[in-house]
């Protein structure tokens, strides 16, 4: 199944009366159950590329479809749905939220979801405990360290059962020993199915995937293949 | 917008734990809506209590009565050629007649003639006013008998030196004597009595408004009341006032001070007025009387009540204007601390709706928290106004629901635009957002 079919995509903000071309023209697959990794220097267009696939941003031209769907006409609120539903974020400062324990930060994505709490309650016991954090459920973000808070963001990602999971140089603030295991993580839910793409400067990181694709100047430059598809 | 129970729950523990995290900023903020409250329910309390106390006054004048008074004329010193002269003025035994017998629709007249005087019993001895009247005079005036009865007919066709005192001259006269059945003397002669009534008191309030300050009938200096047959307080008193002035002598007769008219119903009232004016127009040369309606003044009065009560209240309000911009301004400030929190939260999947439910509630909950602390400390204010200050207060169940609701109102209206402002940000933005 074809996760993602980008077809020709533009993004194009307007400073001023300048136009800006960060997108121009690209053209990309992605296939269910591929370990994608995308680099490029600062500029080159990644972050805009991981927001358009989030469903952050829109495109100016061309089309997206995720899992089949053309998101590039959907309006604010189906976005939001589709983010909440089909996409996990994990983001490199964790970005989780400050007033809410562990439990209840992995619990806010099926909360937009509209699922009860007694189901959200037990999904996100399931998930914390598959991060290796059964023992944190009731601390808060800033009683945890950055690999402990990066695990929860997994957890996180993982709620709603996406069909595709975004990774914005998840390792980034990390040190070595816990960048190995939220890769290590990462690697066994690619063993067990799941399709990811992850942004990132780290080529130990990229090693790990499939996939790699070069990013310059808002168009592929190329593609390497690092694993068997 | 239909909103699951479970959910409300969720979004409210979510608003807490939001605003717990501020603790201080969330109670200093909730401050300005607290006092906004207790100010809206003080100052209506204190407002109704000021008033109803001059409405009551008012009311016990009978809203069915209609009160002619006799009021000095100046005098002519033209006509009575400097010769010293009698000063004859003010309502008459003919006009009460008159009254009764040419209008129909009265129900009850009752002349009434007062004056000073000086009773006594035994060694002990107290300024009084004497209020000569009829039987009937229970039907315009509220009178609790104490003890034994009130003027009868036949006291009044016998010409009976019978009278009733007011329960204000027991203690004074009478010390723990029982006064029924005893003498008083006043004036030379002696008057059996033969009951003790409930003092009326007309004055309005203990600050005297103006209306109930024009109303009082009892003369600064008698200690009560003593209430005898209208033929008895005619025959055994002269009609002559006799009082030395600018070092003349000058004399005054007056028959009656006072005719109490009452009518059916409160809406014959000020035709009634009308009539009686006409009729004492043609009886009387001079100006020498004037009409008192209860029911005028006691509409006039709550109309005075009305306006004050908008007065306290717009003040009020305008506190709780000032609170509710406190809270848009502390939102406004907290939306903009939280932007990234929004990032994440639209990341995650939470519609524009679902960030403007959370501000919202979170507006809600602080403005509401208020309005009920408010509430409190709107119910205290008023007792300590009337313990304290002697002042009478009444808090209306009206107000509460008012101030209570303004107080969701405020939360809603400076709720809505932070709300709205955070609900429209741009997610990747906010996410960039430190």
């Amino acid at each position: 199944m074809v996760i993602v079919a980008i077809e020709n995509l533009c993004k194009t903000y307007q400073l001023g009366s300048r136009e800006l071309c960060v997108l121009r023209g690209m053209n990309l697959s992605i296939a269910g159950g591929q370990y994608v990794a995308i680099m490029g220097p600062s500029g080159s267009g990644k972050s805009t590329l991981l927001n358009v696939l989030g469903c952050l941003d829109r495109v100016t031209s061309g089309t997206y479809e995720l899992a089949g769907q053309d998101v590039s006409i959907l309006s604010d609120d189906e976005l939001s749905r589709i983010r909440g539903a089909r996409i996990g974020f994990i983001f490199q400062s964790y970005n989780l939220i400050a007033q809410l324990n562990v439990i209840e930060n992995i619990e806010v994505p099926m909360y937009y979801q509209g699922r009860s709490e007694r189901e959200s309650v037990s999904r996100a016991r399931e998930l914390a405990d598959m991060v290796g954090l059964a023992d944190r459920l009731t601390h808060r973000p800033f009683e945890l360290s950055g690999g402990e808070q990066q695990r929860v963001a997994i957890a996180r990602a993982l709620t709603n059962d996406p069909v595709m999971i975004l990774a914005d140089e998840p390792t980034g603030n990390l040190d070595s020993e816990s960048g190995a295991e939220i890769m290590r993580i990462l690697q066994e839910l690619h063993a067990r199915g799941r399709t990811l793409v992850i942004v990132t400067h780290d080529s130990n990181v990229a090693a790990r995937a499939q996939r790699t694709i070069h990013l310059l100047d808002g168009r592929i430059e190329r593609e390497e293949r690092t694993g068997p598809l | 917008m239909a909103m699951h129970v479970s959910t409300i729950k969720r979004t409210v523990t979510l608003g807490l734990k939001s605003l717990w995290m501020h603790r201080l900023r969330s109670a200093l903020t909730m401050l300005g809506i607290v006092f906004g409250v207790a100010s809206v329910i003080a100052m209506l309390a204190i407002g109704e209590g000021a008033s109803r106390e001059a409405q009551d006054a008012i009311a016990r004048l009978g809203s069915t009565n209609l009160i002619v008074e006799t009021v000095e004329p100046p005098k002519e010193r033209a006509d009575t050629g400097g010769q010293e002269e009698v000063h004859r003025y003010g309502l008459t035994y003919k006009d009460a007649e008159a009254i009764h017998d040419t209008i129909p629709d009265v129900d009850v007249v009752v002349p009434i003639r007062e004056l000073d005087q000086e009773a006594r019993y035994r060694r002990r001895k107290v300024a009084v006013k004497i209020v000569g009247s009829i039987p009937w005079y229970t039907d315009i005036v509220p009178i609790r008998m104490l003890r034994g009865r009130f003027l009868s007919s036949i006291d009044l066709r016998q010409q009976q030196n019978v009278c009733v005192i007011d329960e204000r001259l027991v203690a004074g006269l009478f010390g723990f004597e029982d006064p029924v059945g005893k003498d008083l003397q006043i004036h030379g002669s002696c008057y059996r009595v033969v009951g003790v009534a409930g003092a009326v008191t007309f004055e309005a309030g203990r600050n005297g408004s103006t209306n109930g300050a024009a109303l009082s009938s009892s003369s600064g200096a008698a200690a009560g009341n003593v209430y005898m047959p209208l033929t008895t307080a005619k025959s055994r008193f002269s009609e002559m006032d006799l009082a030395f002035s600018g070092g003349r002598e000058s004399a005054k007769r007056v028959e009656l001070q006072k005719i109490t008219v009452k009518v059916q119903s409160m809406d014959d009232v000020l035709p009634m007025r009308d009539v009686v004016e006409a009729l004492l127009k043609r009886l009387h040369e001079k100006n020498d009387y004037r009409i008192v309606v209860p029911l005028e003044l006691l509409r006039q009065a709550r109309r005075t009540q009305f306006i004050f009560s908008i007065v306290l209240g717009s003040i009020a309000a305008i506190s709780l204007l000032v609170g509710g911009i406190g809270i848009m301004n502390i939102m406004l400030a907290t939306v903009s601390e939280r932007t990234r929190e929004i990032g994440i939260r639209r990341a995650l999947g939470a519609r524009k709706h679902d960030i403007v439910v959370q501000f919202l509630s979170e507006t809600l909950l602080l403005t509401l928290a208020g309005g009920l602390l408010g509430i409190l400390l709107g119910l205290l204010i008023p007792l300590l106004v009337t313990h304290f200050g002697d002042m009478p207060t009444i808090i209306t169940s009206t107000s509460l629901v008012l101030a209570f609701g303004i107080s969701a109102a405020v939360g809603i209206t400076f709720g809505l635009y932070p709300a709205y402002r955070a609900a429209n940000m741009d997610p990747i933005e906010s996410l960039r957002h430190e």
